[in-house]
């Protein structure tokens, strides 16, 4: 069924990213690929691995940003992935019902084995979180590692996605964001978490914490850098380095003769 | 958005089905056209025809179209299945009007009830048709009103292209019928030139920094993509055409779905009969074709919200 679920047991199991922390390592990418493609939503394929044009099913990407001009600009990682939206417009395009909100944890899943590979719901996502399976003929997406949340076969502390367990720089959060007493919703009360593309109105279960204001004022932080060389001229010519020096230089009298 | 050609002769050829079965409707039951055997054969089968190949022809880009029967239950949230119930239920009141045109030679009592029926429920699906589109607030140039609007004239305009050769073919044309051609031409090209006005001013939906939740850190600007070749998400909600072809286009669009059908219908309609013959059917040619060239049009200069994590700058 495609409508949303009419009123949740009131969880809402979903990750915090913090985007402070995160090194864009892109470990939680890698790790989630390796988990499920073996996992729920098996295999995640790869077109042409090998080749030159790669391309292939992934849950999370992290991309990375520049924020800002100058002295007060930043560098900003950010892993993206299926934030479960409360108001979940993939699940409400789906014709077939393979999409579906869960009611029990408001988790967001594909049926395979109803999908008919339509890719409307890919396109209702304006966060990019699905990918199609060319292979399987079905979309595929985030489960939230629901085959080890409630794995009983894995150790308690092991029973969270794999994205949160994996993470070197421990940005990223997982737990319940419908109670307002839980570790993650404190975090996000704590540190302004917000939506992303909140004005589209999809309600995002996922938070991301911003990134702390910086250190600038006087007294706020170390007060005096060492201060910085200036940087050395790049050598030129012939002392270029010393394995090369030689090609070097007869590669730019080629140029040279070949410019004239 | 990526031009799926699947869908493009889908939305072009199930509309001017709709559309033409909205015209054989409308005159058979007004009677602007006497009930006349051959042209309700031909009528009804061009016009259920071209649904039908439409159809089908919009289950070929599915990953499972062995599956597609699961597409109508989920009618009461997803516009999709709204019209696939639809245009299975379309089939039914056109399928008596077409009998009782056809073998029955009569336009009276029922009939009067599957003409309404098969007007009602081919404008329906044709609205649910563009609804699919045009309920995505992922894609600002779909998320309005226009695009309703434009489906609909251009199913009736096609439609009436159609019917207007198949009147004259079997010498049953009427000057209204032809004053039905004009204004529904017209209707397309002034609902098709306000969606092209509305989209040239509405470019952007949701700003970069909204996309990454970051507000006062400045411009934001994509450093590293997290993938060296294009996916899926790029592919399939990236296509973009370059702003100059797609003015280009759209003259050829222009012309080709509204400005030469039109003139050509409206000249050759007092002329020898194999000039009206070829005129009414040169009309159904350019017209479809340009229609195609606005349906390609109407899917490539659609931006995506996505876009803007792989660093676009306007949605």
């Amino acid at each position: 069924m495609t409508m949303l679920p009419p009123e949740n047991a009131g969880k809402k199991l979903g990750l915090v990213i913090d985007l402070d922390t995160c090194v864009g390592c892109h470990a939680c990418a890698v790790n989630c690929k390796e988990w499920n493609t073996s996992g729920h939503s098996a295999p995640l394929p790869d077109d042409n691995p090998f080749a030159a044009d790669a391309s292939g099913v992934w849950f999370n990407r992290v991309h990375s940003y520049e924020c800002g001009d100058g002295p007060a600009s930043r560098t900003v990682n950010f892993p993206r992935s299926c934030l479960h939206c409360e108001n979940a417009a993939c699940v409400e395009v789906c014709p077939t019902g393979a999409s579906y909100k869960r009611a029990e944890d408001g988790i967001v899943l594909v049926n395979e084995d109803i999908c008919i590979g339509c890719k409307l719901c890919s396109w209702a996502c304006p966060y990019g979180a699905r990918e199609y399976d060319h292979d399987a003929g079905v979309m595929k997406k985030c489960t939230l590692c629901i085959d080890r949340i409630y794995n009983e076969n894995l150790d308690e502390e092991d029973r969270v996605p794999v994205c949160v367990s994996t993470c070197p720089a421990n940005a990223r959060h997982y737990g319940d964001l419908g109670d307002p007493n839980s570790d993650v919703s404190r975090l996000v009360a704590e540190r302004g978490g917000v939506s992303l593309m909140e004005e589209l109105g999809y309600q995002p279960v996922n938070q991301y914490l911003p990134p702390r204001p910086r250190r600038t004022g006087e007294g706020d932080g170390p007060k005096s850098l060492p201060p910085s060389r200036p940087p050395s001229p790049l050598p030129i010519g012939d002392s270029a380095s010393a394995s090369g020096a030689a090609g070097d230089g007869l590669f730019r009298w080629i140029d040279r003769m070949l410019s004239r | 958005m990526h031009p799926a050609y699947s869908v493009l002769v889908f939305t072009t050829f199930s509309g001017a089905g709709y559309g033409l079965l909205v015209s054989m409707a409308l005159f058979g039951m007004t009677g602007g056209v006497p009930p006349d055997r051959w042209l309700g054969v031909s009528g009804f089968v061009l016009a259920l025809g071209m649904i039908t190949v439409g159809l089908l022809s919009s289950t070929f880009h599915l990953g499972h179209p062995e599956r597609a029967w699961r597409a109508l239950s989920q009618w009461r949230s997803s516009w999709l299945s709204r019209e696939g119930v639809l245009a299975i239920a379309t089939y039914l009141p056109a399928l008596l009007l077409a009998v009782w045109w056809v073998v029955l030679g009569s336009l009276d009592g029922a009939a009067n009830l599957f003409a309404i029926m098969t007007i009602f429920f081919s404008i329906m699906t044709v609205v649910s048709t563009a609804m699919i589109y045009a309920s995505l607030r992922t894609i600002r140039a779909w998320f309005n009103p226009h695009t309703v609007r434009v489906y609909l004239s251009f199913a009736l305009w096609t439609g009436a292209l159609w019917f207007n050769l198949i009147t004259h073919v079997f010498g049953v044309h009427t000057p209204w019928i032809g004053v039905f051609l004009v204004s529904t031409g017209v209707l397309a090209l002034f609902f098709k030139r306000k969606y092209w006005i509305f989209i040239d001013t509405h470019p952007t939906w949701v700003p970069p920094e909204s996309a990454l939740g970051l507000k006062d850190v400045g411009k934001v600007r994509l450093l590293d993509a997290p993938n060296t070749q294009e996916n899926y998400i790029q592919q399939e909600m990236g296509f973009q055409v370059a702003r100059r072809h797609a003015m280009s286009l759209r003259r050829v669009a222009f012309f080709g779905y509204f400005l030469i059908p039109w003139l050509v219908a409206l000249m050759t309609v007092e002329s020898e009969p194999w000039l009206r013959y070829l005129g009414a059917a040169a009309a159904v040619v350019i017209g479809m074709a340009g229609t195609m060239v606005e349906r390609w049009l109407f899917f490539a200069e659609a931006k995506h919200t996505v876009n803007l994590y792989y660093g676009a700058e306007t949605s």
